[in-house]
């Protein structure tokens, strides 16, 4: 992140979920429904407390389960609200088939998910297995590395979920337990500048609504062609988002003074030869390993996924062709696939990265730790790969028992 | 120079609100503070552990704790735990929260030791045995990182009204009554 220009407001230390809790108030929505879950309960507590003083005036609805809360928001979405809910792991999963008809409506929601491993093993541990779980359900996903940048990223969903050409739900992911209870400074904004940043929105044309009395259909009426339309329109709506998420970030720069680069964020990557490749709070400790690697020479830089839908493949071929060697760091599965999901994707388009080798690390799932020293272990193995020395195309870092023979 | 610290203690004691506050504490320095704990179910008695990094660049690391220079145990049952040694740097810090010195906390690398009886104090001022602002008063006068200022002003962020001030008066007592002793 470049801070560009100094800013009026206060630094707080709060914690990620205070920092998604105070930029939905900023936002003003009009409607919030949600419900508890670990470790996101500290958002709608905020919240709920925001709402009680009257510093947050919309209508709350602390709904009976998670399935209700998305329902309820897509409907005032639908009837022209802004909204917001937050939710997490098995919360998720609970209001999935809502998740799905808000994509198909074209509801602009936004949401904070907070990041925890799925049901099937009993688990309250950090991990994005609920993201991949959700992943092809039509939203746009975008990830937050630190607390600043989750209320930052709350407040660009709306620019983007809410713009006439775009039209799409958004979901803010962060990492459960090592954001959500992390307490660090944030830089938080004046509501008059958010005022100004989300103006925008105004000057557009108005979203089809629906109004009581009045007959409308909205979302995914059609078989056939019809169906085929919706969906066409819905993908090219998601291929322009990435553009407009650019634009969005450089808008954000010239207000609030913080630019994160967009679709992808380029940490030390210019002299680079081998790169890691990552998403969310585990980018803060390989940033740190890199500064200490720099040091001593080596030329390593990260690429930080903060736009995973629609997947930026673009932006990261810009950003990855040419290294010798490039490490992807998964923190979730993909069932099915031996390596990590984000490193299965790019897979897809190393063909167009100039020769560069592409290596899986998959770490952090459970709540396990990625540690520095487990960040020097993968960027000891990529510049191996780079070295064209023989490396393994799958490791779980903290679990070597997988990568013994006859581990798979 | 960035100090990193682990805290050790149980649910309900305020073991996450005693990294809060100091984190807070340093940014109003100018400084920068990280904390958070890791903690599986949350309930009261639980084992809690929470990680705080102190210092004068940007804080960027987002992990767990391995090997501190200053541990903070607010739970006087673990001061003799193996496991709230582990990896503690030479030349380590320990802030104990127990009626008084029993001088048999001792590890190869721990040479400053820091006692303040934050219980008795607790008990005394908010009439609950709920040690963290004393024991965030103490961590200032042991660090020598932080004035007592910053902490009290921080304190405003988490109570208010009687709890405020009875609060105050809690880290200023820690901060004139821990005693600390080199080994």
């Amino acid at each position: 992140m470049n801070t560009t220009t100094t800013t009026q407001s206060r630094i707080k230390v709060i914690t990620g979920n205070a920092a998604a809790a105070i930029a939905a108030k900023l936002a003003r929505p009009d409607v919030v429904a949600a419900y508890p879950i670990t470790p996101q309960t500290e958002v709608i507590e905020q919240i709920s407390t925001f709402h009680a003083s009257g510093e947050m005036d919309c209508e709350l609805i602390t709904v009976e389960g998670e399935n209700s809360a998305m329902n309820a928001v897509m409907a005032a979405s639908l009837a022209g609200g802004r909204v917001f809910t937050a939710s997490s792991s098995w919360g998720l999963v609970f209001m999935y088939d809502a998740v799905l008809a808000v994509a198909g409506a074209r509801a602009p929601v936004v949401m904070v998910n907070v990041n925890r491993e799925t049901p099937g093993i009993i688990a309250v541990s950090s991990g994005q297995q609920d993201m991949i779980s959700t992943r092809d359900a039509g939203w746009i996903f975008l990830i937050a590395e630190d607390c600043q940048e989750v209320l930052d990223l709350v407040l660009q969903a709306y620019r983007l979920a809410e713009d006439y050409d775009i039209q799409l739900p958004v979901m803010v992911h962060y990492d459960g337990f090592f954001l959500s209870y992390l307490s660090e400074g944030v830089d938080i904004p004046e509501q008059e500048t958010v005022d100004q940043f989300l103006s925008v929105l105004k000057t557009q044309p108005k979203r089809t609504v629906l109004h009581p009395g009045e007959k409308l259909g909205v979302g995914s009426h059609g078989i056939l062609g019809g169906y085929m339309e919706l969906r066409h329109k819905h993908v090219t709506a998601m291929e322009r988002s990435k553009a407009k998420f650019e634009e969005i970030d450089q808008e954000f720069a010239d207000i609030f003074g913080r630019s994160y680069g967009g679709q992808v964020e380029e940490y030390r990557t210019d002299d680079a030869d081998i790169v890691l490749l990552g998403s969310g709070s585990m980018c803060g400790t390989i940033k740190a390993v890199i500064d200490e690697q720099r040091e001593k020479g080596e030329r390593i830089g990260l690429v930080k996924i903060r736009m995973y839908r629609p997947f930026p493949h673009q932006a990261l071929t810009a950003a990855l062709k040419g290294k010798k060697a490039i490490g992807v760091v998964d923190r979730s599965l993909a069932f099915g696939f031996d390596g990590g999901p984000i490193y299965t994707e790019l897979k897809a388009f190393e063909t167009r990265m100039d020769g560069a080798k592409l290596v899986s690390f998959i770490d952090g799932i459970a709540n396990t730790d990625i540690t520095k020293t487990n960040v020097e272990k993968m960027i000891q193995m990529t510049r191996d790969l780079a070295d064209g020395k023989d490396v393994p195309e799958v490791t779980w870092v903290s679990y070597p028992d997988a990568n013994t023979k006859g581990g798979k | 120079m960035m100090s990193e610290v682990r805290f050790h203690g149980r649910g309900g004691q305020g073991v996450v609100t005693t990294s809060k506050i100091l984190a807070n504490a340093f940014a109003r320095t100018g400084q920068y503070g990280a904390s958070f704990p890791m903690f599986g179910f949350e309930r009261r008695g639980a084992p809690v552990t929470a990680f705080g990094r102190f210092s004068d660049k940007p804080v960027r690391e987002k992990t767990q704790i391995y090997n501190p220079n200053i541990l903070v145990v607010l739970d006087p049952s673990q001061k003799k735990a193996a496991n709230v040694f582990d990896g503690l740097l030479p030349g380590g810090m320990m802030l104990l929260n127990d009626k008084k010195n029993t001088d048999d906390v001792r590890h190869e690398n721990l040479r400053k030791l820091a006692v303040v009886d934050a219980n008795g104090i607790a008990m005394a001022e908010i009439g609950l045995p709920i040690p963290n602002t004393v024991v965030v008063g103490a961590f200032a006068k042991m660090s020598g990182l932080l004035d007592i200022g910053p902490v009290l002003e921080a304190l405003a962020d988490y109570f208010s009204g009687k709890k405020l001030a009875a609060n105050e008066i809690c880290a200023q007592r820690g901060f004139q009554e821990v005693q600390m002793f080199d080994l």
